[in-house]
């Protein structure tokens, strides 16, 4: 899915040539906002919640201040997901300096909040269990005294809940803990919030993986789609399949996740409420996938003879099908969610052309000279094995634009950056599920404040019915990574993806960029105080610059 | 070039927020990959040819970066130990044991040659083999790396005139590194460190080399902004390591601007109290400025300070009451401040004052004056400047204003024993400026700025080029091909002319860089620059040439602990292991 938009870089610049005023609109409008560090009335809540009431009134935290679990909530002490969230939410709060000892059975003061208490409503609170798409992730917060109260129908809820808290809390002049009285109701516009990471174009360490997890919990968002293999790399350790990471990683043992990385970055996803979807995209984008695999990819012809190149994967084999039966059966029980990425996206012809059998298998088929046909033919083949599975799938649009017959619980995944909206009144209006990306391609970069170009797009500007634009469930800001490796992708993706975080979460007049702005200048103070190397807006300062150099 | 007369106009800026990035358009190389397969590289170049050979064998250096002006190297390679290796001082070197700069830079390079050894991971193996009684004695044939220098300045200053020339070669059992200067022994240094590699085993190995070797430009500078966001001393180091790496060796340290003033300075405590962005945790302490001064020498480092007026200053006029010009509206005073306040002898004796202890406390022979982007609307607003114009008979013109503040700024610094630069506006808007200035280009496309080197050298001026490095200006793909394919002297002027081009340099202004994010903006591209500022530009003109040699250099980056961000798709050996 990159070719195109290469294309439409292109088309940028061609626009400069040509004297288009355009980007240089975009340009001024950067330089027209001198950056308002009027703080917001909102504080640093980041991203807004759909109700929110802070009045005047502020209480300390003190030394003795605890999260704790409310009498009668469904999950208790034995509640991995809550009880590890207070800790890291403490630890963020007090900045990690326990201040023990002081004061500790001091009666607290008048002004003094004590507890959080955390209560999750539901009879199941779905401690064990994974976030899916489904997940309720609403709820309610009170900061009142003595005890504030977070209420959440399941623990997804309340992961968000005490960010949100953690949030609310300042420094006042003295360096004190402080909170205002606040009323909050929330949940999310969007269901589907996601960051796709590129692990094949370059290869993350697991370390940089679970600090973006870290990161995406932080912005609220719940969907990691994992972009394991590609072309480039196969760093997935298959238990079935050995040698595609063996002889398509960048190094079979410096550059491959194991079946014991993939467990860490599942669970450590699963105690942040964030989905670990995978992407195993097929027939295009496989190059890697032949090198441990014979036979898998579709060889190339020069002339009459085999060209000793390898096109997309080789759809008129059976044991091509045998293949993806046994593979997606490992990924169907190595990935616990709901949802597996079928990719399917960008497949190049001129290999499939060239192949005499597989001319002779279309004429077979009766495809003619359709190679979408073909195209679709694999796709079918595929969809069917993935449903055995019993999983749903998300697939890029082309799956859908080519006209392969889908499940109706079909995700289609729309990333192309020309005619999106009428791409979106397309899908929706054929009955699918959709999620949206085309917008949020972060790896494109430029000079200037872009991440206002994430912020004022609105996802439901596309012609349709109500019903329609129900079927939107979200979106996911992607970071390819032709360019981007350990070194550059966490301050690359924070605090832009931040911008498509509150966009997919709060609700949709939540529009006034000099609003977000002060916010967000906050916000990435907070990601830089905790760890997170976000890069900066604008000419600015944080009270603690980024020290993990 | 068709994008020229089209993104030239909107570049008004210095800093160039406001101008749309140069996007090459070079999407379609950004695939291009092979080297040596394409066959249009195959003029006589005994050194690129060696190099590419040397390329495709297995486990062999991939090279030098910047690329030496005369290497040659064979295929017969030499094992190192980390136990037997030695630097040593040459019994004819001027420089010997106790040499505050090659001492250090001796343990440095030690390091940076045998990471594994001083990581720890080394001593597990030695450990265990002792353990197993396999290595009773040890075997490791010895290497003495033994370097002399012509000139004992260990305990000074590297400056404009210095040599950076050395020579090295590489034997069996030795090398012999020889240098006018410390500062020569230090780049021959960074060249060996480079030449060393490692086997799939973890062996150490180096080849038999011979290199000869000088900078093609004097001035080879990277511009750091400490005002737009505070950079914490400890980024500032790290950048100077880098460019030691790339032989980088000014440090243009753009202290102070508009937004904050964290140059805490002994005479005027204010101007940092009041105008930084916090008077506590973003400044820099004399102490701070002098690491950074120690830091950047034990690398051969210039640190060239620049102290912007008559723009720019907002922050100063924080601390420093009556500094600034009040600016008028409808006849009474606005309440906001423009330009340094060229009207009256306080704002001199002020200047004076400051830029005495300046030059006390950095030892460079430069100070950076600025100069640029002076607006001149406040100016005009305010009766006094007004009247002082006409006292001074300058009519409306107010750039005879701003040359008046120019030269007595110029005046103050000559007194003081320092070369000043200015940016280029001063030159453009008033020509009558001391011969020995130094100019600073930063304006423009290659049409503007050829034209403005013309114009300049043939005033008999020296210059600095950094118009085509501006890289806080990001874009998508690899961007580094526009700051490799520059052509500095590629002007219309004669060979007298284009001596008095003496550099360029790479600037990394402050608007969306921090702490976060500087180290992957800025490395590898600033090194492009570099090779173009050092090396050979018939030898090195070929961007798919470089892009090999690149992306090993960047990898040894990532391996010396710099976050330095990929060239495209690809993998180094040991990953950065930060997040």
């Amino acid at each position: 899915m990159l070719l195109l938009l290469k294309f439409a870089v292109l088309l940028l610049t061609l626009g400069l040539c040509q004297g288009n005023r355009q980007p240089n609109i975009l340009v001024e409008d950067v330089e027209d906002v001198e950056p308002a560090f009027e703080p917001s009335r909102f504080g640093s809540l980041w991203p807004l919640p759909q109700k929110v009431k802070i009045s005047q009134d502020s209480f300390k935290l003190g030394s003795s201040f605890r999260i704790v679990d409310g009498k009668g909530s469904s999950a208790g002490s034995s509640c991995n997901i809550l009880q590890n969230a207070y800790r890291r939410y403490y630890e963020y709060i007090f900045g990690g300096a326990k201040r023990q000892g002081l004061g500790k059975n001091r009666r607290s003061a008048p002004s003094e909040l004590t507890e959080l208490r955390v209560y999750i409503t539901s009879a199941d609170s779905e401690c064990d269990g994974y976030p899916s798409v489904k997940s309720d992730e609403s709820y309610d917060l009170s900061v009142v005294q003595p005890f504030a109260v977070l209420r959440a129908p399941k623990v997804w809820g309340a992961l968000h809940g005490l960010e949100t808290f953690s949030q609310l809390v300042y420094e006042d002049e003295y360096g004190a803990k402080s909170i205002n009285a606040t009323a909050i109701s929330d949940f999310p516009r969007f269901a589907h919030r996601g960051i796709l990471l590129d692990t094949s174009r370059h290869f993350l360490p697991v370390k940089v993986i679970l600090a973006n997890l870290e990161t995406m919990a932080m912005n609220k968002f719940n969907v990691f789609h994992w972009h394991i293999v590609d072309d480039p790399s196969f760093p997935y350790l298959s238990r079935t399949f050995p040698q595609l990471s063996q002889q398509g990683s960048y190094h079979p043992y410096t550059h491959v996740y194991t079946p014991a990385d993939v467990k860490m970055v599942i669970e450590f996803a699963r105690l942040r409420g964030i989905r670990v979807v995978p992407e195993f995209d097929t027939p295009g984008h496989t190059q890697s996938w032949g090198k441990g695999q014979p036979d898998l990819l579709t060889p190339c012809y020069s002339g009459a003879t085999p060209s000793g190149t390898f096109g997309p994967v080789n759809p008129i084999l059976n044991t091509t099908y045998d293949f993806m039966a046994q593979f997606f059966k490992e990924i169907s029980s190595v990935f616990p969610d709901g949802y597996v990425h079928l990719g399917g996206d960008e497949v190049d012809f001129t290999c499939w052309k060239s192949n005499p059998d597989i001319q002779k298998f279309m004429d077979a088929q009766g495809f003619g000279k359709d190679y979408s046909k073909l195209e679709s033919f694999y796709i079918q083949k595929l969809l069917n094995i993935v449903t055995t599975t019993k999983k749903g799938y998300i697939i890029w649009q082309e799956v859908f634009d080519n006209g392969v017959t889908l499940k109706p619980d079909t995700v289609v995944h729309v990333w192309i950056g020309s005619g999106t909206n009428e791409e979106m009144s397309k899908v929706t209006a054929a009955g699918y599920t959709t999620i949206l990306s085309a917008p949020w391609y972060l790896d494109y970069i430029s000079i200037g404040q872009d991440w206002r170009n994430y912020y004022k797009v609105e996802p439901l500007n596309f012609n349709g019915t109500e019903k329609q634009k129900a079927l939107v469930i979200g979106g996911e800001a992607c970071l390819w990574g032709e360019f981007v490796d350990a070194t550059n992708l966490t301050p690359r993706l924070w605090p832009r993806a931040s911008a498509v975080g509150e966009r997919l979460w709060s609700s949709k007049d939540v529009t006034d960029l000099n609003d977000a702005f002060n916010r967000l200048s906050v916000h990435r103070c907070r990601m830089v105080e905790r760890g997170i190397p976000a890069e900066p807006l604008f000419y600015s300062y944080c009270p603690r610059e980024y020290k993990g150099l | 070039m068709a994008w020229g007369q089209n993104i030239s106009e909107p570049c008004l800026l210095k800093t160039g927020i406001g101008c749309p990035a140069v996007s090459a358009g070079d999407e379609a190389e950004m695939g291009v990959m092979s080297t040596v397969s394409s066959g249009q590289h195959t003029r006589p170049m005994c050194y690129l040819l060696l190099l590419m050979i040397l390329q495709l064998g297995l486990h062999t250096a991939e090279g030098v970066w910047p690329l030496p002006q005369t290497l040659i190297s064979s295929t017969e390679r030499f094992h190192l130990s980390p136990q037997a290796f030695y630097f040593g001082y040459g019994r004819q070197s001027a420089a010997q044991q106790g040499c505050s700069v090659l001492d250090a830079a001796f343990k440095r390079y030690f390091a940076l040659i045998f990471p594994d050894y001083t990581s720890g991971r080394w001593n597990l193996f030695s450990d265990k083999n002792e353990k197993d009684g396999t290595l009773p004695f040890n075997v490791d044939k010895q290497f003495t790396v033994e370097v002399s220098v012509d000139h004992n300045d260990c305990d000074g200053y590297p400056n404009e005139s210095s040599s950076e020339r050395y020579n090295l070669s590489v034997f069996s059992g030795r090398a012999s590194l020889k240098a006018v200067t410390v500062w020569g022994a230090l780049r021959g240094l960074e060249s060996f460190s480079q030449l060393v590699y490692q086997d799939d085993f973890g062996s150490y190995f180096v080849n038999k080399t011979d290199i000869k070797d000088f900078p093609r430009f004097q001035f080879r500078g990277i511009l750091l902004d400490t005002s737009r966001h505070y950079l914490p001393v400890q980024a500032i180091l790290k950048t100077l390591d880098a460019m030691a790496y790339s032989k980088f060796n000014v440090f243009h340290w753009h202290i102070v601007d508009d937004p904050s003033f964290p140059y805490q300075s002994r005479t005027f405590p204010d101007l940092s109290s009041k105008g930084a962005f916090h008077p506590m945790t973003h400044i820099y302490t004399q102490s701070d400025v002098r690491r950074v001064i120690s830091h950047a020498r034990m690398r051969g480092i210039r640190v060239l300070p620049e102290f912007d007026s008559p723009g720019h200053t907002k922050s100063w006029g924080k601390g420093q009451p009556d500094l600034l010009t009040p600016c008028y509206k409808g006849g009474i005073p606005s309440g906001t401040f423009g330009p340094i306040n060229p009207a009256l002898p306080s704002t001199y004796h002020f200047m004076a004052t400051l830029f005495k202890e300046v030059s006390v406390v950095f030892p460079d022979s430069y100070i950076h004056l600025g100069g640029d982007e002076v607006d001149f609307s406040c100016w005009k607003s305010n009766p006094y400047v007004r009247a002082f114009m006409q006292k001074m008979g300058f009519g409306s013109d107010f750039t005879k204003l701003e040359a008046f503040y120019m030269e007595n700024i110029v005046n103050i610094t000559s007194a003081l024993n320092k070369t000043s630069i200015v940016w280029q506006d001063v030159f453009d808007y008033h020509e009558r400026i001391p011969k020995d200035t130094v100019l600073h280009i930063w304006k423009g496309t290659p049409a503007s700025y050829y034209a403005e080197l013309s114009r300049m050298t043939k005033a008999g001026m020296r210059v600095v080029l950094a118009a085509p490095w501006y890289i806080n200006h990001i874009s998508y793909g690899q961007d580094w091909h526009n700051y490799y394919t520059v052509q500095p002297l590629n002007f219309s002027g004669t060979e007298e002319q284009k001596k008095l081009v003496i550099g360029g340099e790479v600037c990394m202004w402050g608007e969306y860089v921090d702490a976060t994010n500087l180290t992957p903006r800025l490395w590898p591209r600033a090194s492009a620059a570099a090779e173009r500022l050092w090396s050979d530009e018939k030898q090195t003109s070929n961007v798919d040439m470089a892009f090999p040699r690149l992306q090993d250099f960047r990898c040894k980056l990532v391996r010396r602990g710099i976050q330095a961000e990929p060239l495209y798709v690809g993998h180094c050996k040991q990953e950065y292991q930060g997040i």
